[in-house]
């Protein structure tokens, strides 16, 4: 059994807990022996000495209070476990968020969609059965059959041969079947997992389904894929199962061989009742730790595979990012140019290059325009000055000074950035806006809404600027999220301003009032637009074409139209269609 | 308790099934009783040393409950197992069946994948209905019987205490445990909705959060959610160690109270002394199926609450009822729009309001106006998504609310902006239009729709949502879907809009090509070609602004004409 040495590692840390917890056990170990003593006392003395029952009130007393103490000692050892696990959660949970907060989008981008918030969300809880339950038996299944021993081998030297004979036996089965038991099983959630993605998958599309009349045919589809699964299933669980029935038939034939042994000896005299009925009532007790970690190994499974996708964000292996300790002044920012000196960088788990060797000038007050084909490194570049990532090599600057010298969190207070996509948090749009500058006045406000187009938006909604958005509120349309996040950078007024321009999603109307009002925004600050359209592109002070990753060509307009036959073909694609 | 009866009747059809595994369940727990209860009167049985003949039941007794508990208890978890498969294929399909009808008008509130996935999750959890709910408490009745009979052999006393113990254990715990964690279930799935939400956003809006210097605000709320889950599932987990505690407890409590019943009747010499060991190990065995009692109680609760879900979404009334006795459709089919008005529930706006156009078979018609103007409900009437608040549209002079939905549909090819991509081959994807459909049709859909070089990758995964492909060649796939399924009314509703515009304009041309004889009719806001269509309707706010040809509407100065500059100059400049 390959157990993850990260996992102990955290139980490392929260040692207390799981050391008091262990204790527990062992003393309550202890007592479960104490109370088969004081019974086998009570019932020899019944039926073989034949005392009156007077005299069996205190092995029975005895008993009793043995029974208290166990009690409680388990559910102390409950307790602390938890107690443990809880700890250990709560520390897990904070550093992933912490990691996510320190690593930003790039994170979160470079993961299956939803699979960020589902680990913070669901992985963090699928290591408490690991811990809470696994970990505690796992060391009850070697603690208690120990002290099992220790007291049946003075009391009777065969039975204790054949306890210590049959217990390895089980954990030797174990590691054998339990390797291959893990593979099945792991196979088994696949495919599992597989048949809940393929229903969900057949739910998200049902529209797509109706469009084609097949929604109501594909209940056949449906069952057949069930019915697959399920003769798959069966087929690995016949053999997944017949390592349990091992482990059973061990417990229960070595319970036999005891009780028939003893039995022979105790026809010949060499035995006395007691120590028989003593090592009898403890024989079960001997296999039961080993059988429930059989039942709790798939929740040590579980917790496992969990800490895998936790220890994958954790250990993320792309650089710290490099936070400077200079706060950068508004004033020298709103007049310096941002240069990249042969800026390259890769990302995570890429093996191309998203920027190769990059070099270029962002003039201070204007608005740079990068154009270029998808895939060219446009959004990389962006990411640079956000402060996203940092290059791998090379240095972008602002006038003389590295980008790297600022601490992140101030320079990302001079910059605003509209993105493609802008997220949408779920609260109030009130809250939504002034999120980008919590001190702005009401009136600030009311000016941001207005230019940014969303008085009507505001006005339609139930409860006005009050009404929840984003998930599970009122859901705006996208071209809706861009002018909130216009909004945003209005009101946060910043020198530096990052935009992906929004692609023509909406009509023309619209279109042409929001391209209104991002010139507005625009004028007197650094801004570094994406732009997909001309007209943006002829009104650049400077225009940076990118392809491949590395900058191909940058100038003004003019400059470009005469000596770059790429950027001609471009503008021809993007002039009216022939009609 | 309804939602309970209504989740145990979908799984009666199983009932022999079940029955069939409770019963091995209680036949390997009796032979562990059966285990320990033989092996104490062997050896009390040699400490009074008869002739070891005497000892030769004993013996084997011991190794056939020895055998038999271990081969029951195999057959009883693969014969569990089968059933608890079949029960969740069951429940897909139940639960498949009865949204079916209701998609998609009724489905409008589950847009986001999580709340869907939360549906398959309730589903999932469900599956466990039988082995973890229905079952334990059967194998514990026959148990608590088998009990009742095996000690009221030496005396009714000891049965009855045994009986009372059993019922504290298996009842009472439970009842308390539910007592005490009352409101703390619902309390953590609260603390859990919002932590979603949290985590959602902090996952997908770390960018914005840095940029704004909010991250610290929020990660301070994480936490303090985390933290109030956490503080919730803590008085969980004391009252779970609890019970195990208590259940042990109260074995050892069965113990001394059956012990004290038989030993009188021992001393005075009413019984053999055997019996002391007996009943001892037999208690002591019996409380195996009492263990997992509240274990059952606590899933009983998560069940009933994912049932209450499911049937609160199941239990809405379908938008679209499919006639008795649906008309076949006509052969000749103008679209013909009365007064239509529309208004989607819980909205106080009109979508449409009082439209009538006619749009005859073969023409080329335009739908164009500002988002939300009401361009794509028309669609969804047209697709009987939705059923008309007032007025009428007809196909061929007839209603179509007359029509089996699944007929018109088939009569109908919408491509439409949200393409769904299924996650499977992307052979399997097209021949969701037409599943008869040759390799000679498919091959020149795909070439139509400017997939040519797809032909040799048909088999090729799509991945979860179509996740392999660009966006482009998903939009490019749904309109090659809609040229295999070849209907004769053909609607684009913004079809081409993510699309570069070299390869629009390519498309567009194929698709002139395609829907020559076809009824088609466009929904766009970017005016394009516009002089190739017989009628253009602008709707604005939900009502018909104007209509007529191209050079009419431009002629006339008004709303197109306006629309048609701005785009004009957002091209150009």
């Amino acid at each position: 059994m390959n157990r993850d040495r990260r996992l102990f590692g955290l139980i490392r840390e929260n040692r207390t807990p799981f050391v008091l917890s262990f204790l527990s056990g062992a003393l309550a170990g202890l007592m479960m022996i104490g109370q088969a003593f004081s019974l086998s006392t009570a019932i020899n003395a019944a039926f073989i000495l034949h005392k009156p029952l007077s005299a069996l009130k205190e092995p029975i007393a005895l008993f009793a209070l043995f029974s208290v103490i166990r009690m409680l000692l388990t559910w102390a050892g409950h307790t602390e476990a938890n107690r443990g696990t809880l700890q250990i959660r709560k520390k897990i949970f904070s550093r992933l968020a912490a990691t996510v907060a320190r690593r930003g989008p790039l994170l979160a981008r470079s993961m299956q969609s939803g699979k960020l918030s589902l680990t913070m969300q669901k992985g963090v809880g699928a290591l408490d059965a690991y811990f809470s339950q696994f970990v505690p038996q796992l060391f009850l299944a070697v603690a208690i059959p120990v002290l099992i021993l220790i007291a049946v081998f003075p009391t009777d030297l065969i039975s204790g041969i054949i306890l210590l004979v049959t217990a390895p036996l089980i954990p030797v089965f174990m590691a054998l079947i339990g390797k291959r038991a893990g593979a099945l099983t792991d196979r088994q959630w696949e495919s599992l997992s597989r048949m809940s993605g393929y229903f969900l998958d057949m739910l998200q599309g049902m529209t797509t389904l109706k469009i084609f009349a097949r929604s109501r045919i594909q209940h056949d589809a449906i069952r057949e894929a069930g019915e697959n699964f399920r003769a798959a299933t069966m087929k690995v669980l016949k053999i997944a199962f017949l390592s349990s029935l091992t482990l059973e038939l061990v417990g229960t034939i070595g319970t036999a061989l005891i009780a028939v042994g003893i039995g022979v000896r105790l026809l010949s005299g060499s035995m006395a009742f007691q120590s028989a009925l003593f090592v009898l009532i403890l024989t079960p007790d001997f296999y039961l730790p080993l059988r429930q970690l059989g039942q709790k190994f798939h929740a040590g499974m579980e917790g496992e595979s969990a800490a895998k996708d936790i220890f994958a964000i954790l250990e993320d292996e792309s650089p710290e990012p490099r936070n400077g300790t200079a706060t950068p002044e508004r004033k020298s920012v709103q007049s310096l140019p941002i240069s990249y000196l042969n800026v390259s960088y890769s990302y995570p788990r890429s093996s191309t290059q998203a920027l190769k060797a990059a070099t270029c000038c962002i003039p201070a007050g204007t608005t740079t325009a990068i154009i270029g084909p998808s895939g060219s490194g446009k959004s990389t570049l962006l990411s640079m000055i956000l402060r996203f990532a940092d290059p791998d090599s090379g240095t972008i600057s602002i006038g003389t000074d590295p980008l790297e010298s600022f601490s992140i969190e101030a320079w990302q207070k001079l910059i605003s950035w509209v993105p493609q996509h802008p997220f949408l948090f779920n609260e109030t749009l009130r809250e939504n806006i002034l999120m980008a500058n919590p001190e702005a006045s009401l009136e600030e406000l009311q000016r941001a809404i207005v230019f940014s187009g969303l008085e009507g938006v505001a006005a339609g909604l139930p409860q006005g600027l009050d009404t929840p958005i984003g998930e599970e509120g009122a859901r705006l349309s996208g071209g809706e999220a861009q002018r909130v996040a216009l909004a945003r950078a209005f009101i946060k007024d910043s020198p530096i301003l990052v935009l992906d321009e929004p692609t023509s999603h909406t009509d023309p109307e619209l279109e042409a009032s929001l391209s209104a009002s991002i010139k507005t925004l625009m004028e007197n600050r650094t801004t570094i637009i994406i732009a997909h359209r001309l007209e943006t592109v002829r009104n650049a002070g400077h225009i940076i074409m990118l392809q491949d990753g590395a900058v191909m060509h940058s100038g003004t307009h003019e400059e470009m139209v005469r000596i770059n036959p790429f950027y001609q073909k471009a503008l021809a694609a993007g002039e009216d269609q022939p009609s | 308790m309804k939602t309970f009866f209504r989740l145990s009747a979908l799984v009666r059809p199983w009932f022999w099934w079940m029955a069939l595994a409770a019963l091995t369940a209680f036949a390997a727990t009796g032979s562990g009783i059966g285990l320990l209860l033989t092996a104490a009167w062997l050896i009390a049985k040699a400490a009074l040393q008869p002739p070891l003949a005497a000892l030769q039941i004993g013996i084997v007794g011991v190794r056939f409950f020895g055998i038999a508990r271990g081969v029951l208890r195999y057959f009883e978890r693969l014969i569990a197992h089968n059933t608890t498969f079949k029960i969740l294929a069951n429940l897909r399909l139940w639960f498949y069946d009865a949204i079916e009808p209701l998609a998609p008008a009724r489905l409008m509130q589950f847009k986001s994948a999580d709340l869907l996935q939360r549906i398959v999750d309730d589903i999932g959890s469900l599956e466990n209905i039988y082995t973890r709910v229905l079952a334990p408490p059967v194998t514990a009745i026959l148990t608590s019987l088998l009990m009742w009979f095996l000690l009221g052999f030496w005396s009714r006393d000891a049965a009855l205490l045994l009986l009372l113990f059993h019922l504290l254990a298996g009842i009472g715990i439970p009842l308390l445990s539910t007592l005490l964690s009352r409101g703390n279930s619902s309390g953590i799935l609260r603390q859990q909705a919002l932590q979603q939400v949290l985590a959602v956003d902090f996952a997908m809006g770390v960018g914005e959060l840095q940029l704004t210097g909010n991250i610290q605000k929020h990660l301070d709320l994480l936490e303090a959610a985390e933290r109030e889950k956490l503080r919730l599932e803590r008085k969980n987990a004391l009252g779970d160690g609890m019970h195990e505690a208590l259940t042990g407890l109260l074995m050892n409590g069965a113990v001394i109270a059956v012990l004290s019943a038989v030993m009188p009747l021992v001393e005075s010499g009413q019984t053999s002394g055997i019996a002391l060991s007996i009943v001892t190990l037999a208690v002591m065995a019996s409380f195996e199926a009492i263990l997992p009692l509240p274990a059952s109680a606590r899933h009983l609760e998560a069940d009933i609450h994912a049932g209450k879900r499911l049937f609160e979404i199941l239990d809405a009334a379908p938008e679209v009822i499919t006639p008795d006795d649906p008309r076949a459709i006509p052969e000749e089919m103008t679209i013909e729009a009365r007064n239509l008005s529309f208004t989607y529930p819980g909205s106080s706006i009109q979508a449409l309001d009082k439209v009538s156009f006619t749009i005859p078979q073969g023409s080329h018609t335009a739908i164009v106006g500002p988002s939300g103007s009401g361009k794509s409900t028309l669609t969804s009437l047209l697709m009987r998504f939705w059923n008309c608040s007032e007025g009428e549209l007809s196909l061929g002079g007839e209603n179509i609310n007359r029509f089996h939905p699944e007929e018109l549909r088939r009569h109908i090819s919408l491509v439409s902006q949200k393409t769904y991509i299924f996650a499977t081959t992307i052979r399997e994807n097209l021949l969701l239009a037409k599943p008869e459909a040759t390799e000679a049709q498919i091959a020149s859909a795909l070439q139509s729709a400017g997939l040519g070089h797809f032909q040799s990758r048909l088999d090729e995964f799509t991945g979860q949502h179509g996740m392999q492909l660009s966006g482009g060649e998903r939009q490019r796939i749904a309109i090659a879907r809609a040229m295999l399924q070849d209907a004769p009314i053909v609607i684009l509703d913004e079809a081409t809009a993510n699309l570069d515009p070299l390869t629009e304009v390519e498309i567009i041309r194929a698709m002139e090509e395609f829907t020559q004889n076809k009824t088609l009719i466009t929904i766009t806001h970017r005016l394009q070609a516009m002089e190739h269509y017989n009628t253009i309707i602008v709707l604005k706010n939900g009502h018909i602004a104007e209509q007529g040809t191209h050079k009419e509407l431009l002629s006339r100065k008004g709303v197109y004409c306006r629309m048609n500059m701005l785009s004009r100059i957002a091209k150009t400049s």
